[in-house]
């Protein structure tokens, strides 16, 4: 039992303490949820509540599914073939797959930032306004004040502001990560999904990142799939915990890490296997 | 078993060799059709110096050598050569080259009194001058000091008095009767039509065509006169008294007395002749410049329209076009369509495009010509329009390929960032995949200009011709002119190495036509790919 309370591994995670967690509506639903590439099945009956403006961890061996919850999240599924899904996903109260739902509007509020920095062969600049100019926002003034606030939000106007006009391409590896992450929010989503943002990024970068989270959390719900325990302990109020497609284990990210209930999650944390 | 314990030989050596032997059969063909192109090409304007032979049974020759080939039928062991000359004065040789047994010539000298001249009619001409009676009256020996100079100014002088001439002859008289015919149709029409005032109108604006054209024949024939008629006293070959009057004269030069720098001019004014004027002599001399600028036009046409087809077929089928077993016929069908023979495009063009898209054309908006004109068709017959048009078909798959292929390559992370940012598909194609796979796109353009540039079998059905009277783009609007048939590269050295009656002049102009239209073609991909690679450059380092 003691060995339980206290993992070996755990005791070198810091957990940040439990403060504002409850009170706060379910805003992501989802409930009893298959998913299916063609005939195999990668998701099978997950159930889970996202808070608003919570941060939540997914956790997990490689090919357990939480990528795949993830990018269902905003429909990025849909671009590939021979797809199918049972269960249903909400948010705000209407489902996603609701018919009458434009997936470019869910998209729109739903922002996303991928495991490879992928900006734009663009400025700056034009990166930043990007999901502006998809909705038709042609002042200037606008699209300057956009980018400044996004830069700004995502801790990357400091380093860039001088060179706005310069190719994206140019950045260091962690600036293009906080230059997507600027993107993703510039056309103020309520949801930001985040594919392990830091799997690419140094120790430092990967600090600015999650300093990040923090800011954000905020103003946005934020989901974040990690392979680094550390750094779900440090930014993530709730974690789930999935293997093989199932979600094994849900809860505040403190008892997942200090007192899990399941002896899966716990062989996991404390990296006995995955 | 040696091999087997000598591990560190590398297996598959023999392979190696036998790839690099291949690269090097394949660049050594490559490399001598291009030297051989270009050596053969590039000594058309070189000015040699000239011989005067004697051959053995008694014949004097002056001529400048041609070739040099061994004699048909004489042995292997010991070669009898024979040698051509090109001795010019075809109006009195009746053929303007000579095949002489190298060793039936006795004695070759190289005097310094060898004139060469390029003439207006004719062809060439090999002479030595005795005097020049110049337009003033007064005569010059070819023993003066003075002779040379005095020759050059007069010839430069019947040039001017030439190119007034033509100047009146082809393009103003031209313009005259151009406006006459339009008349002459719009005459009928009112007369058809019983319009009196049109009528009247149509007669008095011909009555004055025609007084233009009756003022400017006087003009022209009173630069004929007016430009007083200097004489060239000459001996040919054999002796015989030749006078050559200077108008005839477009160049003249002393082939034997020429040091280097004289002849590289003489080289540089040819190839500039070459490139920039209009051909003489059933395209066996002068330049090139119609078929230059047609193939120009053509090919620049003919990239304007196959790359919006080609890119938006491509986007279709890659992005839009639901995946499955029809998708994959049009598909074999788009590449297979690259391997259609030419000429059937060629054959498609004329039935299609000439005869149906033309004809209707036609009846639409130019019934009025058709009508009153002897049913003279504009659109529906072979054309600029129409090669372009053609040769675009042809190319299609090329750029339809390149573009899907391009479209693929672009990393999936950009597709998804701009996805999940909101955007639509179709923005998601304008403003990121296509600048992203422009450089891609580019080169399936370059390769179809490359293919279609060099293309003559389908233009010879759909509207390239030997002699075109004018160019598709002058001075009277809409200046340019889509319906008009025009003069092609390719063409022409099809034309000058199997159409001309004296296929020994016509022999290194097929060389330097050739070499002509490669240089063209290699100009046109260079500016391809300097487009390509700074479009390569804006987008350099967007790997992920």
């Amino acid at each position: 039992m003691s060995q339980i309370m206290n993992p070996p591994s755990s005791s070198r995670i810091k957990v940040r303490p439990a403060t504002e967690r409850e009170g706060r509506k379910d805003y992501i639903t989802i409930k009893d949820y298959g998913f299916w590439y063609g005939q195999k099945k990668a998701l099978d009956a997950i159930s889970l509540d996202i808070p608003e403006r919570q941060v939540v961890a997914f956790i997990g061996p490689s090919g357990c599914g939480k990528s795949t919850l993830l990018r269902n999240l905003n429909r990025m599924n849909d671009l590939i073939d021979d797809i199918r899904h049972e269960g249903d996903i909400t948010i705000n109260g209407r489902s996603i797959y609701d018919p009458g739902l434009e997936v470019i509007s869910l998209r729109r509020r739903v922002g996303m930032v991928f495991q490879k920095s992928n900006p734009f062969p663009k400025s700056v600049f034009e990166n930043v306004v990007y999901a502006l100019r998809v909705v038709g926002v042609r002042d200037r003034a606008v699209l300057e004040e956009a980018c400044e606030t996004s830069l700004r939000k995502a801790a990357l106007w400091d380093e860039v502001k001088d060179r706005l006009d310069d190719s994206a391409l140019g950045l260091s590896g962690g600036q293009m990560q906080r230059l997507c992450i600027a993107r993703a929010i510039a056309n103020r989503p309520e949801i930001l999904l985040m594919d392990e943002p830091c799997s690419a990024l140094d120790p430092i970068a990967t600090g600015k990142i999650e300093e990040l989270i923090h800011e954000l959390k905020d103003q946005f719900t934020i989901v974040i799939v990690t392979h680094s325990m550390q750094q779900a302990a440090r930014v993530s109020d709730r974690t789930a915990f999935f293997y093989l497609g199932k979600q094994i284990e849900y809860d505040t990210t403190e008892k997942i890490f200090m007192n899990p209930s399941q002896a899966q999650t716990e062989a996991y944390i404390s990296g006995r296997f995955g | 078993m040696a091999s087997s314990s000598d591990s560190s030989t590398p297996r598959g050596e023999a392979w190696v060799w036998f790839t690099g032997l291949g690269l090097i059969i394949g660049l050594g063909m490559v490399i001598g059709l291009l030297s051989l192109v270009f050596v053969n090409g590039i000594t058309v304007f070189w000015a040699p110096p000239v011989p005067v032979a004697q051959v053995d049974d008694g014949r004097t020759i002056i001529g400048q050598l041609a070739q040099r080939r061994i004699r048909a039928g004489s042995p292997a062991d010991q070669p009898r050569y024979e040698l051509q000359y090109q001795v010019g004065l075809r109006e009195l040789n009746g053929n303007s080259y000579l095949w002489v047994d190298e060793t039936k010539i006795k004695a070759e000298a190289f005097p310094a009194d060898v004139l060469g001249l390029e003439r207006v009619e004719h062809g060439p001409a090999f002479v030595r001058p005795q005097s020049l009676r110049k337009s003033d009256g007064k005569v010059v020996l070819i023993t003066d000091s003075a002779f040379e100079s005095a020759l050059q100014a007069e010839v430069s002088a019947a040039a001017e008095v030439r190119e007034k001439f033509e100047e009146i002859t082809r393009h103003r008289i031209g313009d005259v009767n151009h406006e006459m015919d339009d008349a002459r149709v719009a005459l009928r029409r009112a007369e058809d039509l019983k319009l009196a005032d049109e009528i009247a109108v149509r007669r008095r604006q011909i009555e004055g065509l025609e007084e233009r054209f009756v003022i400017l024949k006087a003009e022209a024939q009173k630069i004929v006169n007016g430009g007083a008629v200097a004489l060239l006293d000459t001996k040919d070959a054999a002796g015989r008294e030749v006078v050559i009057p200077l108008t005839q004269i477009v160049r003249a030069w002393f082939p034997n007395r020429l040091d280097t720098w004289g002849r590289t001019q003489l080289f540089a004014s040819r190839l500039g002749e070459f490139i920039f004027d209009e051909p003489r002599e059933a395209n066996t001399e002068g330049g090139l410049m119609p078929a230059i600028f047609g193939t120009l036009v053509m090919t620049v046409f003919m990239s304007l329209m196959v790359t919006p087809f080609g890119v938006i077929t491509a986007i279709y089928l890659r992005e839009y076009a639901q995946k499955g077993p029809i998708l994959r016929i049009v598909r074999i069908s788009v590449n297979n369509l690259a391997g259609v023979p030419s000429i059937v495009f060629g054959v498609f063009g004329l039935g299609f495009f000439v005869y149906v898209l033309g004809g209707s054309i036609d009846q639409l908006f130019f019934s009025d010509q058709l009508k009153y004109n002897n049913n003279t068709p504009v659109f529906g017959t072979g054309g600029l329009l129409w090669c372009s048009l053609t040769l675009a078909l042809m190319t299609l798959p090329v750029v339809i390929v390149a573009t899907e292929e391009a479209l693929s390559a672009v990393p999936r992370g950009m597709r998804e960032a701009s996805l999940a940012t909101g955007a639509s598909k179709w923005q998601t194609i304008r403003d990121i995949l296509l600048p992203a796979s422009a450089p891609g796109i580019l080169t399936g353009v370059i390769l179809a200009m490359a293919r279609g540039a060099g293309e003559v079998a389908p233009l010879m059905l759909v509207g390239v011709v030997k002699l075109a009277p004018t160019l598709p783009f002058d001075g009277t609007a809409p200046f340019l002119h889509m319906d008009r048939k025009f003069m092609h590269l390719g063409f022409h050295v099809y034309d000058l190495g199997f159409q001309s009656p004296d296929s020994d002049a016509a022999r290194p102009m097929v060389f330097a036509t050739t070499l002509l239209l490669i240089v063209l073609i290699v100009f046109l991909n260079l500016g391809a790919i300097t487009i390509r690679n700074r479009l390569r450059a804006r987008f350099k380092g967007a790997s992920f």
